[in-house]
């Protein structure tokens, strides 16, 4: 299965600001990023710039209003994410529980399983991916 | 700290994460896969007796390594170190008696996969037969039970069981060192390598027997260890090759049956269903090896990405293929590469070069019975219009198959000679 990990910001990642202070913890993430992919688990990922170098669009029946960062509630941004294919969300945790403190202080990952063909079951009747199917195409332009 | 409450199912995953590496370094230790499997197991047992209370430890590999070495030893004193073989591992422990967890935790760091390589290589040596070298690299590296490796392959659980009891013995008795080759031997030990990874995906790519075509978690473990190993052995193209080649043709799976469980040929796939992160990982592999060199691997990966590259069918380059096909039939001579080659001359200068080079091997006795030649031909004949003759060899590769969904695929297609 593919999970998203996601890193969430705190009050020190959404300065921006990046330091000698960070050092040690790049050194230690450096190194688990490694067996990440030395475990085979690592899709990809990445870090985020924080969210004063963002925009979000905001919809509501036929506006759309431009936002610009920095966003509040800072503990639930996104501050950087991996995709990793695990053999199950348990082998996620585990990954998890093993990364340094990505933070300087208290931080939070969240891990959020995708959604695969299976977990549509009975939901997708064959005409039902039919239909989903004929969207995609239209959305790919054919 | 981790909390005292670590249930035995978070335990377990912590294991799962760290049980191959751990039988690998016990392995070089001990010289035995068996016992190693069985150190391992017990240091599973330790940990889910010590952790609830503990918590997991910041090092659980190391701990784990610390745990089952003392067993070993334990064990050994009480064997009453009966051979002279015994004599020796006991001896060279004494020299490292310490097995704190520090001590361990910086001589793992020194070394992170080599010796999970050894163990690959091992359990992947050419004395051992292909089919007992996936089910013991499955066993070993992958983490599956015997159970589930027989349901995988369609096995009887006994036969798998035997089978991997076989390869043990054959190892232990040849002496294997479970070390990376080096020098003139490795390129050959590489080879058997890929191609146990390869034979497990492909086994889950196309399955051969049974009513499901694609069996997804074989397809997952084998790109699981393709990974695993070119991270381990970044440098070597032919690695690379195939973890390039197996990502691409995974990208397909979603679109390769049809609802009702029918293969859908490559030309009439869905092209918005394939997966394009494993894609664009597919091509980053390529090119990382294609500027390592060449091989059987990195040219099919290299024909796979051609399709890869093409949003839809028509963008096909089939002249790039018919030369990569060109190039592959001299580094890798096979009827079903020559039968390829059929197929993509087809595409690019039309059904008579294919049947042309088709008619050429018609004879060919690795071929016979083989389904996909007739069902080449059909498609040559078919498109060129003489539908009689294409009938006649659709039904002759359905009469051949073995897959009861590729079967009535080809009846269809004889059916539609008819109007």
């Amino acid at each position: 299965m593919r999970v998203m990990v996601f890193v969430k910001a705190t009050e020190d990642s959404e300065t921006g600001v990046i330091g000698a202070q960070h050092a040690e913890m790049f050194e230690a993430m450096g190194k688990y990023n490694d067996e990440l992919v030395k475990a085979g688990i690592m899709l990809g990922g990445d870090g985020l710039k924080p969210s004063s170098h963002g925009k979000r669009v905001a919809f509501d029946g036929p506006s759309r209003t431009v936002i610009d960062g920095p966003f509040a509630e800072t503990r639930e941004l996104v501050a950087g994410y991996w995709l990793w294919e695990v053999k199950d969300m348990d082998e996620a945790v585990a990954w998890v529980k093993r990364c340094p403190n990505p933070m300087l202080g208290p931080s939070e990952i969240e891990i959020r399983p995708l959604y695969e063909m299976e977990d549509f079951g009975e939901a997708l009747t064959p005409e039902a991916t039919a239909i989903h199917d004929r969207v995609r195409d239209q959305l790919e332009g054919r | 700290m981790a909390a005292a409450t670590e249930t035995h199912q978070a335990i377990e995953a912590v294991f799962r994460i760290e049980r191959a590496r751990l039988i690998a370094g016990l392995a070089r230790m001990v010289r035995d896969v068996d016992k190693a499997e069985e150190l391992a197991q017990d240091a599973l047992v330790i940990a889910l007796a010590e952790w609830p209370k503990t918590g997991v430890p910041n090092n659980p590999g190391a701990w784990l390594m610390a745990a089952a070495k003392r067993r070993a030893i334990d064990g050994i004193r009480h064997d009453r170190m009966r051979t002279r073989k015994h004599t020796e591992i006991a001896s060279d422990l004494d020299h490292e008696r310490d097995t704190s967890v520090e001590t361990l935790e910086a001589a793992m760091d020194d070394d992170i996969g080599d010796e999970l390589l050894g163990l690959i290589f091992t359990a992947c040596h050419p004395i051992i037969s292909a089919e007992a070298r996936a089910a013991l690299t499955l066993r070993l590296i992958g983490g599956l039970t015997t159970d589930e490796i027989a349901r995988a392959f369609l096995s009887a659980e006994p036969t798998i069981a035997q089978r991997i009891v076989r390869a043990k013995k054959a190892i232990g008795k040849a002496g294997l060192a479970f070390e990376v080759p080096r020098g003139a031997e490795r390129a050959g030990r590489v080879a058997s390598v890929l191609e146990v990874i390869y034979l497990i995906f492909n086994e889950g790519y196309a399955a051969t027997a049974g009513e499901d075509l694609i069996r997804p978690s074989l397809c997952a473990e084998a790109q699981r260890l393709g990974r695993i190993l070119a991270a381990l052995m970044p440098d070597e193209p032919e690695v690379l090759g195939l973890l390039a080649l197996m990502e691409i043709q995974a990208s397909r799976l979603a679109a390769r049956v049809d609802a009702g469980g029918a293969p859908v040929p490559l030309p009439s796939q869905n092209r918005a269903r394939w997966d394009q992160l494993l894609i664009r990982r597919g091509l980053a592999a390529l090119d990382r090896a294609e500027v390592l060199g060449d091989g059987p691997y990195v040219l099919q990966a290299a024909i796979a990405a051609c399709h890869a590259r093409a949003r839809r069918a028509d963008d096909t380059d089939w002249r790039r293929i018919a030369g990569l096909y060109d190039l592959l039939r001299e580094r890798m001579p096979s009827p079903v590469v020559e039968l390829n080659r059929a197929v993509a001359h087809s595409m690019a200068f039309g059904p008579e070069a294919g049947l042309q080079l088709a008619d050429a091997i018609a004879e060919d006795a690795a071929l016979r019975n083989y389904a996909p030649l007739p069902a080449a031909r059909g498609d040559f004949l078919f498109r060129a219009g003489r539908l009689e003759e294409a009938k006649i060899q659709f039904e002759r590769a359905a009469g051949y198959s073995r897959n009861a969904r590729e079967r009535t695929f080809l009846l269809e297609r004889a059916l539609a000679c008819d109007s």
